[in-house]
């Protein structure tokens, strides 16, 4: 592919991924905006494509799109019937909320463009990198790696705990 | 033959016309218009046919001779409807839902070998984002069963997507087993490891006494994943009229299905190439009767893969009219306290044969 197209597509990419943004941001209704993030998701998967990352892409998809955005939708979805609320999001406390988001915008760049140290690397990447995430996984990060299962776990089993049919309750309540 | 691998696709992408990289274009349209020629003669007609049959029925007899032209008869029907969407629907949701499903559907189709010479997009984690971009299907589905604004149809979207994200778990465990026999996430190097001069011997599914675990498992979360018999409680027509598409009517219907027979054949192609040699040919050699020798190749690859892919639906097809439907919660008990410790204890036997007896 010649440079042009890697470059036209890369701010294709990018424009996607902004404007679905500022959509899940503005969007009046709740739903638009759950579905907006779908495009987000894929265009921050299409950005680490560009970055060689194609192992983190395609997790980013499975996770983000299978696992936090389904979740969402049903959250969205079954608390609108139960509740009884509409679904609108309104526009609060301007005045404190545009301060907040000057002072870290202000912050981010001022760390990206004065404080970052950013890495580059001097040789292109080459191959496979599942195998080295997996080994590094393995052997280096092994004890971060065991903790966030042991801390998964814990969540899982606290859910199917607070989820479960409580057989004695429901008897009382009858 | 690792030095011809992918040459058609390869040399496609270098295809320029007028400067416009038409090659590409041709690679993206080559999955399409298998979709769409699968699902028009195998996957409806197919269908229709077989069903007949396995009731003792005729089936399409009265357009072209015995009901050939059947399909296209309906596919000119279904042009013709008018295309309805709800007055009381959600507008934006209830147009993009079919596309999104059918995006998802057809994304997978990237990674998927077409014989050794034609591959989409040859990933190393091409099975990963196989598995992977069913997500976006499940989006689809929700935006469709909920822009529809009617109770069935949101009944049958949840009721799919609860089904398809739980029965991913088993599916990805069972595929894991694959992918540590083979060691790696690329589907081309899933067909170049099965190959061999015994055929069918080198398949993963004969190289492993555990293997047929993973690979019965895969199979039912398979069916499960793409809503069909035994699992179809979200379109199951006795409760619920027609699932999430029960609004749908004319091209938007019919975009509907093409997804649903896209994911089939995608779900069957993935179990084919974990399992049983992708596009190797399953033939030995005999001595001087080079069986194996003489059915390897660019178009022999093509044909090997699609017909393996043909089976593996032709099975779906037959489990449809053989088996009742399950209860929901008889599909999560399934899923939640059979498939998935089967297949967490077939990844353990696995692992174990795989690092101390082989």
């Amino acid at each position: 592919m010649t440079n042009t197209t890697y470059t036209v597509i890369f701010y294709l990419f990018a424009a996607i991924t902004v404007f679905s943004a500022a959509f899940v941001v503005f969007s009046k209704n709740v739903i638009y905006s759950a579905f907006s993030l779908l495009f987000t998701f894929f265009g921050v998967a299409a950005l680490y494509v560009f970055l060689s990352a194609d192992f983190i892409a395609v997790t980013q998809i499975i996770v983000y799109v299978g696992g936090i955005l389904v979740l969402l939708l049903f959250g969205v979805m079954f608390t609108n019937r139960i509740m009884m609320t509409d679904l609108k999001t309104d526009v609060l406390n301007i005045v404190p909320g545009f301060i907040l988001l000057l002072a870290i915008t202000g912050g981010l760049i001022y760390t990206f463009l004065a404080r970052a140290d950013w890495y580059t690397g001097t040789v292109q990447l080459q191959g496979s990198v599942v195998e080295k995430i997996g080994f590094e996984t393995m052997s280096r990060y092994v004890l971060p790696f065991e903790m966030a299962s042991i801390l998964l776990l814990l969540a899982l089993i606290g859910a199917a705990f607070l989820a479960r049919f409580d057989k004695s309750r429901n008897m009382n309540d009858k | 033959m690792n030095a011809s691998l992918n040459t058609w696709s390869d040399a496609l992408s270098e295809l320029y016309l007028f400067g416009l990289p038409i090659g590409l274009v041709i690679i993206a349209a080559v999955p399409l218009v298998f979709i769409a020629l699968y699902a028009l003669t195998y996957g409806v007609y197919g269908e229709r046919k077989i069903s007949a049959f396995m009731q003792d029925r005729l089936g399409p007899m009265e357009v072209g001779k015995w009901g050939i032209l059947q399909t296209l008869a309906d596919i000119l029907k279904l042009l013709q409807k008018e295309d309805i969407v709800n007055k009381s629907a959600d507008k934006f949701l209830f147009v993009i839902g079919p596309g999104v499903l059918f995006v998802g559907s057809f994304l997978a189709f990237a990674v998927l070998p077409f014989g050794p010479a034609f591959i989409g997009a040859d990933l190393n984690v091409g099975l990963f984002y196989a598995i992977g971009i069913v997500a976006l299907e499940v989006v689809g589905i929700l935006a469709a069963g909920w822009g529809s604004n009617n109770k069935w149809a949101l009944y049958g979207a949840i009721r799919s997507v609860a089904q398809i994200v739980s029965y991913e778990i088993p599916a990805a465990i069972a595929i894991l087993c694959g992918a540590m026999m083979a060691g790696t996430l690329s589907m081309q190097q899933f067909n170049l490891l099965q190959q061999g001069e015994y055929g069918f011997i080198h398949f993963f599914l004969f190289q492993n006494p555990i293997a047929w675990l993973p690979f019965i498992i895969y199979f039912i979360a398979s069916l499960a994943e793409t809503n069909r018999a035994p699992f179809d409680i979200p379109e199951a027509e006795s409760e619920l009229v027609a699932g999430y598409f029960t609004e749908y009517t004319g091209m938007k219907f019919a975009v509907i299905f093409l997804a649903e027979y896209g994911s089939m054949f995608m779900v069957s192609a993935i179990i084919s190439i974990v399992f049983l040699g992708g596009w190797n040919s399953p033939l030995p050699n005999i001595g001087p009767l080079a069986l194996n020798d003489w059915t390897t190749g660019p178009v022999w690859g093509a044909f090997w893969i699609v017909m393996k892919g043909f089976f593996f639906i032709f099975i779906q097809m037959w489990l449809r009219w053989t088996l009742p439907r399950l209860r929901v919660d008889q599909l999560m008990h399934l899923c939640w306290k059979v498939l998935t410790p089967f297949a967490f204890v077939a990844f353990v036997l696995i692992a174990v044969w795989e690092i101390y007896v082989k």
